[in-house]
Formats: structure tokens, sequence, C-alpha cells
């Protein structure tokens, strides 16, 4: 069956339906990691987004239940310049989820780098492209959703009960892969819903605020209470969570063009001048400073992709310390800081 | 950090005779190199025995000497020119043999130049299997277990199948998978003959094992790159000349290739290539996840021209800049032109390189592909996906009729 994209601007781009048969709405963005396009589609932080990979082969090797961020597809679309199944595809079709192959991947991405990432659908099936366009235009733009409301868990549970330091994570949309870095790295890990309040938090030794969808301005509630945590208990932002935290201390957040999404974004450590290959996945970013507070800065265009608040034991990186998908390079981030926490607790 | 002010001229040996095993690449980094050299204000001084080389053609280097490439050669024109620094990673196996006598016979020393983009003690340790094994270890890796031996009378207990490889040969020469212990006295014979120091390594058999090659680059930040992933269609057993190679590698999980892209980080750290490029290969059992360390080259290699034209990095040229002193956060990428050199390029298309035989010239020839390479050239083909560039590539070698 075939099937097509159509963006905001009117572009159609075509091509082989290989899941589930209908429409999905949401944002065109792209991702540039080469790897872990399972880990991707399930990330939170994909959701209402329709996800283009630049990788030419989507599917190789097959899928496995250990690998997904989340217990679902957040991902609304994937689409692909060549999917390779059956075992990615029927994987995707048992969930639901539209998916297209044999698209132009390459303009399609060139063009969402250009103009910025788009309101699309992905539809299946021979309906109408001006039909598909209205609807595109017809959704609210990325800007101003307070999408992490809609993935957090709805009720707190214990992740992981023993260990050196205990760490609450809020969860704004958190990979799993956060949960089992943090664990790995002797955290007794209790996980929160977005709407927490700080005295539940406060009874723990560190709080990590996690990534998430969606844009962090609206997440008023959530950057009050960041705010009362500041000083008060050590804190560790990833993604979202380091928005929020930037929000929380008087940083300005904005949406970028087309994002950073891959595996391969260099960023430095001003202090040290080393250099992080890092994955990245993220539409809003904290805006360029030249404060002493903006520890780690992406080598791509300047944005802060880290902030640092010793006096106040509050960091946080706009990067993926836990990977998955994506380099390594940044795992010792997640270790020092629960260590670092359980230290404190101890001393 | 700025380039090194300390240094005014950089010597820098060529690959010598094109032969089964090396072959214009060489000639492709040291024009590179000279290139950015003199961009910088360095007096260049070349060192080729092959005069039908581009890199010695008049204008790519301050002074150009056609002279053997042996130690009498090399030390001549380096005590006429004397150079601060020696540049041994552009010209194969061949200048980092080269580079590796001279130091041992004291000339480097003698004439006060400094060996840059690799140490003595990295060829060293990237060359010498007994010190490779122990950095390999010393990271919580492993290589195939094995055993050197310099002698014939030398191989009670070593058991077959098995690899004999000679250390410091060109494109494993002399080198071959036994089967029995035949095999293994016969091969291990040609092999000492073969070697310059008459020592041999056998070698745990990881034949039929997926084979991987990682391009990296590393500065004197510690930074570390991967610039690019190859990966093998044939698999263990066949020389990575003769095989057909794929980048990026196009079937591991993340979590799999993510553990090659540390292991190859980790080599590159514990060998301790402090500025330039290096290659290295392992071999990864499908089925049990098991890695082991293959080979290390602290050079421009065969794979890295691969991987250079494979991902628009120019590896050969990044490398003479790391050498020099910079790091990769000061050099600008090409490809951009506003980012810098200290990323991992990602593609959306496919790069399958074919090896070209002749066994038509050699009717004498053994046709059997092990681990001595035996394909006299190759061709590389790109497409959006890897049927159109593996046909790409297949049709290239030209050796269809019409």
């Amino acid at each position: 069956m075939t099937g097509f994209l159509a963006l905001e601007d009117g572009t159609v781009f075509r091509g082989q339906s290989v899941a589930a048969e209908g429409f999905a709405v949401g944002e065109a963005v792209f991702t540039t990691a080469m790897t872990g396009y399972q880990e991707i589609v399930t990330d939170p932080s994909f959701s209402d987004q329709l996800v283009c990979f630049t990788a030419p082969m989507v599917g190789n090797y097959g899928v496995a239940d250990g690998r997904s961020e989340s217990a679902t597809v957040h991902a609304r679309a994937v689409v692909m310049r060549e999917a390779r199944g059956p075992a990615w595809t029927d994987w995707l079709h048992e969930r639901g989820i539209v998916a297209l192959t044999g698209v132009d991947t390459r303009s399609l991405v060139l063009k969402l780098r250009d103009a910025g990432a788009m309101r699309a659908v992905a539809v299946t099936g021979s309906s109408s492209a001006d039909q598909a366009v209205t609807v595109a235009r017809a959704q609210a733009p990325m800007a101003g959703r307070p999408l992490a409301t809609t993935v957090s868990t709805p009720v707190p549970y214990i992740y992981s009960d023993v260990g050196r330091a205990r760490i609450a994570v809020v969860d704004y949309g958190c990979k799993r892969s956060i949960l089992r870095r943090l664990a790995g790295a002797g955290a007794a890990v209790t996980v929160f819903p977005h709407d927490v309040a700080s005295d539940e938090l406060l009874r723990y030794d560190g709080v990590l605020l996690s990534n998430g969808p969606g844009d962090p301005e609206p997440l008023v509630d959530a950057i009050a209470v960041v705010r009362e945590l500041l000083g008060r208990v050590p804190i560790l932002g990833i993604c979202l969570g380091h928005q929020l935290l930037g929000l929380a201390a008087g940083h300005a957040t904005y949406k970028l063009p087309f994002g950073h999404r891959g595996a391969n974004h260099p960023v430095v450590d001003r202090a040290t001048s080393r250099v992080l290959v890092t994955a990245q996945n993220h539409g809003f970013a904290v805006a360029p400073s030249e404060a002493r507070e903006a520890t780690h800065v992406s080598l791509y265009d300047g944005t802060v992709e880290g902030l640092a608040f010793p006096s106040e034991r509050a960091h946080s990186v706009q990067f993926h310390p836990e990977a998955g998908p994506g380099p390594h390079d940044a795992w010792p981030l997640i270790d020092r800081w629960v260590e670092g926490v359980a230290y404190a607790e101890a001393a | 950090m700025p380039r090194r002010h300390d240094l005014r001229s950089i010597a820098l040996i060529g690959s010598g005779p094109i032969v089964i095993g090396q072959a214009c690449e060489f000639d492709y980094a040291g024009c590179q190199a000279l290139k950015v050299l003199r961009e910088d204000g360095y007096r260049t001084i070349v060192v080729n025995s092959n005069p039908a080389t581009i890199m010695t053609d008049p204008g790519f280097a301050d002074r150009t000497y056609l002279e053997p490439l042996d130690v009498e050669g090399v030390a001549d024109v380096l005590a006429r020119e004397r150079p601060d620094a020696l540049l041994p990673t552009m010209g194969g196996q061949t200048a980092l043999n080269l580079a590796r006598e001279l130091a041992q016979a004291g000339v480097l020393a003698d004439l006060g130049v400094e060996l840059i983009g690799a140490p003595l003690d990295v060829i060293a340790r990237a060359e010498d299997r007994e010190l490779f094994r122990d950095a390999v270890q010393s990271v919580g890796l492993r290589v195939p277990s094995s055993r050197i031996v310099t002698g014939i009378d030398q191989l009670a207990g070593l058991h077959t199948p098995a690899v004999v490889r000679p250390a410091f040969t060109l494109g494993g020469h002399g080198g071959g998978f036994v089967e029995g212990s035949e095999q293994l006295r016969r091969q291990v014979e040609i092999g000492l003959a073969e070697s310059p120091i008459h020592q041999v390594l056998v070698e745990e058999s990881v034949r039929g094992w997926d084979e991987f090659e990682l391009e990296v680059v590393r500065d004197r930040n510690d930074n570390v790159v991967i610039v690019c992933s190859i990966e093998n269609i044939d698999p263990m057993g066949v020389h990575t000349g003769d095989s057909v190679t794929v980048a990026p590698q196009m079937t591991l999980s993340d979590y799999a290739y993510q553990e090659l892209r540390d292991a190859a980080a980790a080599v590159v750290r514990a060998v301790g290539v402090e500025c330039g490029g290096s290659n290295i290969q392992f071999a990864r059992n499908r089925d049990t996840g098991e890695l082991r360390v293959i080979e290390m080259n602290p050079r421009v290699s065969r794979s890295s021209a691969l991987a250079s034209k494979a991902t628009g990095y120019p590896i050969a040229k990044v490398a003479a800049k790391l050498a020099v002193g910079y790091t990769l956060d000061e050099i600008p990428n090409d490809l951009t032109g506003t980012t810098p050199a200290s990323f991992e390029p990602t593609l959306d298309y496919v790069v399958v390189k074919f090896p070209r035989f002749a066994f038509e010239k050699f009717p004498g020839a053994d046709r059997t592909l092990g681990t001595q390479m035996k394909s006299v050239g190759e061709a590389m083909g790109i497409g959006r996906t890897f049927l159109e560039a593996f046909r790409k590539a297949h049709r290239s070698r030209e050796l269809d009729t019409g």
C-alpha cells in the first residue's frame, strides 16, 4: 500500500506503508542516529512527533524486549528511506504505528533543516493530499504544548529499593535507561508523577528531573517545584529536566528551528575543554549564555548544554548521559552524581 | 591548544613502491598532510622512492627527495635537511617500520629529530604482539589467545586451527590460516623467513566471526572521535583487503555498536596514540557477543582512506594537524565549514567496497582467500540503499565485458 507524508507548507513526500493503516498527526522531525531505532521510537520525548530517520536502512537487526525505553511507542509515525522487516515492521504494525518506507528522506531532512520542524500528517492509502495538509495545519504547534503531563506515570512507583543513595526521579517522560543507569550506579530509585509536591521530594537524598517531550515553558507548576527544591536537595536535570532547572534559575528557553536529535552531537565541557560526543533529543533549548553556570556548550550552535549551580548543589545537562541509544562518553556523569549524593549523605 | 611553534620543519616519509597491500591511498594521505603542514607555515621535506607519486610532484613540498626508503637513505636526507620532526604515519607500514628503525639506530636522537604522530613506544605497543596484548588486557579487553614463536622448535602444545601472523610484514605477507600440525609447521617456517625480526604469532582462530573496523582519531586533550565503522561481509579469516566491506556497519544493535565504540576508544588510549588517526579491527561472535581485538594501526591505513572517502571526513589532514598540536575542536570541519572536527560523521547513505582480483595474471597462484591479501585493487560504490551501493561497487570492478 502506498502512503505519504504531508507537511504544513504543502509539500508531500510519497512512500509505501509497511505497518499500520491510518493516519498520524504530529510534528515532523529527523534524527541522525544510525543505530537504536527501537529505543528512539519508544522514547517518550518523541511524543506527538513523526520521526524521520536519516539512516539509510532501519530494522536490520530486528527488535528485542530489553531495548525499549518505555512500555509503548511514543512516536506517532516512522518515516524511512528503507525499512527492513519483517521483525521491525511487524513490531510497529502490532503497535498500530504508521510507518513509511521508500521516502526521499534526504530531501525531507534538507527541507526540515532549512524551514524548521513542521506540523505534518503521515497517511496510508490514497487520501487526498490537500485534505492532509489542512489537517496538518489544524494541529496546535509544538511550542506552548505541555506534553510532559501526558506521558508521566500516574502514580509513584519504586524502581529499585536498595542502594547507597535514595533518589527521587520526577517522571516527565523518563527513559528506562536513566533508571537503569541510576540503579547501576548504586541508587535506590523511586519514580514520581510530574505533579509531585516538593515536600515529597525533599525526603530523598537527591532528585533527578527526567527528560520529556514538548515545551518546558508552560510547565509552570513543575518550574515552581524545582524552584522550591533549589538549594534544599541535590538536583540533576536531564534534557527537559535541564530546561526546567534553567527556567527555575532565571534562564530563558526557546524552540530550536529543527532541534538536536542524534547520537553524534559534540559538546564542550568549558572547565576542561574536553569534547563529549553525546546523544541528544530536544526541540527546545536553554538560550546561549556566557554566564559561569553554563558549563557545557553545543559546538554546533552554542546552546547551553549544561548548567551548574554548585552552591545550590544543582546541575543539569541537555544531552543524554544515559545514552540509549548513543555513545557512552557521558555515562560517568550519572555515576559521579550518585556517588556525590551518597557521599554527602554519609558525611 | 594552538599549533606547536617549537617546530619549524617537518619531514614526511612516503610509502615507496605501489605493491599489493598498499597503494595510492598513502600518496593521497601524504599529499593532504604536506598541504596542511605548509598552510600552517612549516617547511616540509618529503622522502619517497617512488617518483610516480603525486606527493613527489614539484610544489607539494619545500624539498623533495627520491631516495631509497631505507635507514641509510633517509638518515642521509635527515642529516642534510635537519628537520625538527619526522611524521611517519602517512606512508603506511613502510614508513612506520622505517621510523622505528631510524629511532632504534639512534639516527633520530643524534640529529635531534622528534617523531610526531606516533612516538616510538606507541609504534612498539601497536606492532609488538606481546606489548599489544598487555595494553589491550589492561583495559579489560581480549586479544585472541596466542603464543609468539621465534623458532621452528617451539611448536609443541600449539593447537590448530590457528592463524600464523609474521611480525612487521605488509598485507599479512607470509601468514595464513592452518589446520593440522604439518600445515602449521610449514606456515611458521615461511612466516619466520618473511618477518624482518624473525618472529611469528600463532593465535587462536576466530575464523567465521564477524569482522568490524573502527576509524578513530584522538587529540592531546584526550578527545576521541569515531570517524567511521566498517563491517566486513566476509568474516574473520579473509583479509580485510580481500573482503567486501560496508560502511557504516549495518547489523549491530545500538548497544553492541556502542560496546565496540567504547572498546576502540579504550584501546587507542591504552596503546597511547596521543594525536592522530588509528584503525582498530575487532572480531565479534554473533551468537555470544564475545569480542576480540585483532589489531590496531597507529597510522593512516587502507581503511582510513576508505573511511575518508566514505564519510568526507579528511582523516589524513586532521591527523597531520593533530600531530602538530591542534586539538579536534580547533580544526574546522571541511564538510560544514561552521563546525569543528570533533564530531562523528553520520551517513544517510551506504558505502560498499569490493575487492578487485587479477588471478589471471598469476596462473600459478592459490586462489583461496585467507589472511594474506590477494586482491590488486578495489572499487567503491555509494548508494542510498545497500543494494544500490553493492551493485555499483560490483560493476565498477570492470570485470564484465560489454
